[in-house]
């Protein structure tokens, strides 16, 4: 008895969680993808509807708004942060004083709540409180720096706290990218007369450029989760400007209580992502089949 | 090649500390504002030296200030946000390290497919999971409880363990565990004998990273809490959409901001060189 017992116990504590973990992966998309099927409303039903929630949800000027937004919202974002993080990686990488501190610095927003960053860049960028407040208090009297409350540019405060946020992810992990790079190389290279720049462009960007793609595709999966930032920065405002995708799914289910909208909205975003993350699956593989054919 | 950049060096300096100032900004500005009256803040701006030392924002934030009709501070918001943490994080952490094990060293017959299905939950969109959780939810009888964030959290979280884990044990040789087969171990013994004493990093890693993310989480907290049982997310974003009397309560709002930074910057500041282990290990792979 006690040895059947020993023999079984090991497999329960394997598979239950496992179990679990796949019936929550698996059983609940399946579970929002079959409701974004159905004319759920406050309530799911479990009706076949067809596409009709899809076309409703494609037609809201909101989803229009939020897909042309996350366009925008998504080069910005993640096109500055790889830039910056990329430049501060290189400049940190040259020997410098300093080195640990700088780098704590940067890191720690990472720590940081998007709750606690959204709210704290709201109260900078309010006029009436914040940075243009401080500037006109200077003298500068006819200073403006009012892009919070302007329909056409909140969406760039977005951007600016979202980089805050990611730059320090950029630079550690182009960092690590850098100094994995063979030091031979970086002597084989002064030997040559290669100076500085020509080294970074031609030996260290293509040595870091595996890495530059996962930085790229996690933030770009990031950028299309956005969520708690646009809602304690903008709250999605003035009006719906800086609405983004996860938003509108959230406005579907929890403040029109239209489940079956909301769920085909959660779907969309499901498939934008899998747009970032099915090509990063396949270059992986491809990558992963070079080395063991190349030996 | 030091030497060629050595005319641009003090342009380097500039450039990395203009950066450093950028970066601390927010922190420094809060820090300062919640020293600051709201009179003070009022008549200048919300960038500002403090005149003396408010303290008593400090003790208002903590205690006394009003969130959404209840005038008890932060403080009831932190202690739920501690009672969802601490056990979500122990048991995702556990149950990660031992899902890790079992698909890395004891191996089992369809490992390879679960483990790529449980780490399918690292990307998926909570959206996708909002209606499926809220009905569960309520089988269960959780609605509205830190006990129903506990188990989000744990479900959730053990995605991000066992993904955390695995990748770490993968480079422990196997034949060290087959060598405790032989001898007679069983799946308990080795993990206690063999996986466990060589786990610490892991283990250190994958809670830092858990605390964080779930004190920080936002969505699900809003979600599935209303009122007295949310956690501190969810009640700074409450804060802000709370009607106030005549003027905006900068300092004390700074001072309950920085109340909910200050459990993960300090897991920051204290475990620094392993939070960048985990997102080197995570990201690079």
């Amino acid at each position: 008895m006690r040895r059947r017992l020993a023999g079984f116990l090991p497999l329960l504590v394997i598979w239950i969680p496992l179990l679990i973990s796949v019936a929550h992966v698996v059983g609940f998309t399946a579970w929002t993808t079959w409701l974004s099927f159905t004319p759920s409303d406050l309530l799911p039903e479990y009706d076949w509807a067809g596409l009709r929630s899809y076309r409703a949800v494609l037609r809201t000027e909101n989803t229009a708004i939020a897909y042309a937004n996350l366009l925008v919202y998504g080069v910005g974002y993640v096109g500055l942060t790889m830039i910056v993080g990329f430049v501060l990686a290189v400049l940190i990488d040259q020997r410098i004083r300093a080195e640990n501190l700088l780098r704590t610095i940067y890191l720690y927003p990472l720590a940081v709540s998007f709750v606690v960053t959204g709210t704290v860049w709201s109260w900078l960028f309010n006029p009436g409180q914040g940075i243009q407040k401080f500037v006109n208090n200077l003298g500068w009297t006819g200073f403006r720096f009012d892009w919070i409350i302007d329909r056409d540019f909140a969406l760039y405060t977005i951007i600016i706290a979202a980089v805050w946020h990611g730059v320090g992810f950029a630079m550690a992990l182009f960092l690590a990218g850098l100094r994995s790079i063979d030091s031979d190389l970086h002597k084989a290279a002064q030997i040559d007369g290669a100076g500085p720049l020509r080294f970074y462009l031609r030996i260290a960007a293509p040595g870091v450029a595996p890495i530059a793609i996962s930085v790229l595709v996690i933030l770009l999966q990031y950028a299309i989760k956005t969520f708690d930032l646009v809602r304690a920065l903008t709250g999605g405002g003035p009006g719906i400007s800086t609405t983004l995708p996860a938003l509108v799914v959230y406005d579907f289910m929890f403040q029109r209580g239209q489940l079956g909208r909301g769920s085909a909205a959660a779907v969309l975003l499901l498939l934008s992502l899998l747009v970032v993350l099915l090509p990063y699956y396949l270059y992986v593989h491809w990558r992963a089949r070079r080395e063991r054919t190349n030996g | 090649m030091d030497k060629a950049l050595r005319p641009g060096r003090w342009l380097i300096y500039a450039i990395l500390f203009g950066f450093a100032l950028f970066t601390l900004l927010p922190l420094i500005v809060i820090v300062l504002n919640s020293f600051r009256t709201a009179v003070e803040i009022g008549r200048s701006s919300l960038i500002g030296w403090p005149a003396g030392l408010a303290w008593r924002n400090w003790t208002e934030a903590w205690g006394h200030f009003c969130i959404a009709q209840r005038c008890e501070g932060i403080r009831p918001y932190m202690e739920n946000s501690f009672m969802m943490v601490v056990p979500a994080t122990i048991l995702s952490t556990a149950l990660g390290a031992i899902a890790g094990y079992s698909i890395s060293l004891w191996r089992f017959r369809g490992d390879t497919i679960v483990f790529a299905i449980v780490v399918m939950g690292v990307f998926l969109p909570e959206q996708m999971k909002l209606i499926p959780w809220a009905l569960v939810l309520r089988e269960l009888d959780l609605t509205n409880t830190i006990g129903a964030l506990v188990l989000i959290h744990t479900v959730q979280g053990f995605s991000f363990t066992t993904l955390f884990c695995r990748n770490y044990y993968i480079g422990i040789p196997q034949d060290l565990v087959k060598a405790a087969r032989v001898d007679g171990a069983g799946y308990f013994r080795t993990f206690w004998r063999i996986v466990l004493p060589l786990s610490p990093p892991i283990i250190i890693v994958t809670v830092i990273w858990q605390f964080t993310g779930i004190w920080n989480e936002f969505l699900f907290g809003v979600t599935f809490t209303t009122g007295e049982q949310q956690p501190v997310t969810a009640a700074l974003i409450a804060i802000a959409t709370t009607p106030q009397t005549d003027v905006v309560e900068y300092g004390i709002e700074s001072a309950a901001v920085l109340l909910a930074a200050i459990p993960t910057l300090l897991v920051y500041f204290f475990g620094g060189r392993y939070f960048l282990r985990g997102l080197t290990a995570g990201a690079v792979k």
